[in-house]
């Protein structure tokens, strides 16, 4: 057997880990589950492909970085993205969220986001039609790396992308003020409140993360597959599935188990066929969740 | 007499609209003191001094901290007003360590002041320090309590209120706890104190309040309260407090 499903997993784990992230901050901070979430995906793809146009259309055709398929505008263009989805979370929870949030019933702000998630992808399918585009149309040449493994640039680029920014956020929520604040708050909001935290800039700095993630994940859907409405819907389920396995709260946690689900589909598109793609990461939760209800990186609130 | 840190005026508070459940309390706490407020249960004390620190609704009335309006302040503007809260339970954060526990609170600190400010409140508890990197939820009830008095002593609050900082302790617990008050008293801390067990809040209190159906129906010095018929007619009814056994006797302590 080949071992290729290794790097396919990985790029797949990597998409659903920075999804998860925010997921799984939006759920220990904000507790509700955030079905809206994947559409932020395709909000920040199209938004970043919008730019890489608008980039294109003013100062001509740029050369991409050798050997990448893209160049700076790219760069610039996911930059411009992260920031818009960024916004549209927070207006999304200024308009709709926040408000349904202070009645104080978390079922109806699940709703309201599902709700949300449709008009979102609705919006994006009536202005950018459902065909699929994509950010370059050229055709990279996979290195071999032995062991039957082989990777483009854009592969390579894009897991250390990933690398960088799991790191980032895991110092910012360990090491810095902000970082324990949100903390503190998903552990007790009242003693949050207590010791002086303002929880409204705390769940302000949780969708502009969650955001920004969610439109780098899209963006590296969008380099490796294609852009469509509903590119970060068809996310949602192994977002959510990698939060829990990881452990609701926990980004290292949200990361794994990103890499977990993304590895068990491309094992199991090449072992056992591609239909079981999806069956097979819900198997694993459930296996995880028999033993360990709590998750990989959950921890039992004492 | 020393000047007024808190001056509560005829507070009037509740969780929902026209159910007062403090109605119309007045309390004073001078600097360098510690009031204890006493009362019977469901009297209202624990609404009360969390009304105080923005945590229940205010209806009517005012609270002045150092001649400051705050009756209407939000709860996490408080600890930079000058006042530090200790809820009665689920008074910590449990997943984080103890040093994040007392680090988060720092948000109204200098940067370069925190990690001595942390140092400090180490030399005061040093149970604190073997556990630096113990995650708070394995601490024992006792260590919980100093970690969140500790916590809420690293902002120099002008006043500490604490909500029966002894309930639910072991009496091992609860002797520390209170000779661990009185050792703060005397670094200069004005202490407002809610307390179920009156005999050993009355021992470290300098004045007390009596507050029955959410009004403050008595007060005086604490060391006279204790065998004031006025307070034990209010506290229990009929009994004098002092006949009373002590409220941590335990099952084994029942009439």
């Amino acid at each position: 057997m080949s071992l290729q499903f290794v790097v396919d997993g990985l790029l797949t784990g990597s998409m659903i880990g920075l999804g998860a992230i925010g997921v799984t901050l939006t759920y220990s901070i904000l507790r509700f589950s955030n079905f809206a979430h994947g559409d932020f995906m395709a909000w920040g793809t199209y938004a970043t492909l919008a730019v890489v146009s608008a980039i294109g259309a003013m100062v001509g055709k740029v050369a991409p970085i050798a050997p990448l398929s893209f160049g700076w505008p790219l760069l610039v263009a996911l930059i411009v993205g992260m920031a818009f989805t960024a916004l549209l979370a927070l207006l999304l929870d200024k308009v709709l969220f926040s408000r349904l949030r202070s009645q104080g019933q978390a079922i109806i702000v699940v709703m309201a986001s599902f709700g949300a998630s449709m008009a979102l992808r609705s919006l994006l399918e009536f202005t950018f039609s459902s065909r699929p585009t994509y950010f370059s149309r050229a055709i990279q040449i996979a290195m071999p790396v032995g062991f039957g493994i082989r990777i483009t640039p854009d592969q390579i680029a894009l897991l250390l992308l990933t690398a960088v920014l799991v790191l980032g956020v895991h110092l910012l929520m360990t090491r810095t003020q902000t970082g324990r604040s949100m903390q503190a708050l998903s552990q007790n909001a009242a003693l949050a409140r207590i010791v002086g935290i303002d929880v409204a800039s705390v769940v302000r700095v949780t969708w502009v993360i969650g955001g920004a993630l969610a439109c780098v994940a899209g963006v590296m859907i969008g380099i490796l597959v294609q852009v469509r409405p509903f590119m970060g819907f068809d996310m949602l389920l192994p977002m959510f599935a990698a939060a829990i396995l990881g452990g609701i709260g926990s980004i290292p946690g949200a990361v794994l188990g990103g890499l977990i689900i993304g590895l068990a589909e491309a094992g199991a598109v090449q072992l056992i066929g591609a239909e079981w793609r999806a069956a097979v990461s819900f198997i694993i939760l459930m296996a995880v969740l028999f033993v360990r209800p709590i998750g990989l990186f959950g921890v039992r609130e004492r | 007499m020393n000047e007024i840190v808190l001056d509560v005026r005829k507070l009037e508070a509740g969780y929902e609209p026209g159910v007062p459940i403090v109605r119309g309390a007045s309390i004073t706490v001078s600097k360098g003191e510690i009031v204890v407020v006493l009362g019977p249960n469901g009297a209202g004390k624990s609404s009360f001094i969390k009304a105080i620190a923005g945590l229940v609704p205010i209806t009517g009335g005012t609270v002045f901290l150092d001649g400051k309006d705050i009756t209407a302040a939000p709860a996490h503007t408080m600890v930079r007003l000058g006042l530090a809260f200790v809820p009665q339970t689920e008074n910590i954060f449990p997943l984080m360590s103890v040093e994040d526990n007392l680090r988060v609170a720092c948000g109204i600190l200098e940067r370069r002041e925190i990690p001595g400010r942390i140092e400090e409140m180490y030399a005061a508890f040093p149970d604190l320090v073997r556990q630096r990197r113990t995650a708070a939820g394995n601490l024992s009830g006792g260590q919980r309590q100093m970690l969140a008095v500790a916590r809420a002593l690293i902002v120099h609050p002008k006043v500490l209120v604490l909500d029966e900082p002894s309930a639910g302790l072991s009496p091992k617990f609860v002797s520390m706890v209170f000779e661990m008050l009185a050792g703060i008293r005397k670094s200069g801390v004005t202490i407002l104190l809610v307390e179920q067990n009156a005999k050993a809040a009355l021992a470290i209190g300098d004045r007390a309040y009596v507050l029955v159906e959410g009004k403050d129906r008595h007060e005086g010095i604490a060391s006279e309260l204790w065998n004031d018929p006025v307070v034990a007619e209010l506290y229990l009814g009929q009994r004098p407090l002092n006949a009373e056994k002590s409220s941590h006797a335990g099952k084994g302590g029942a009439a």
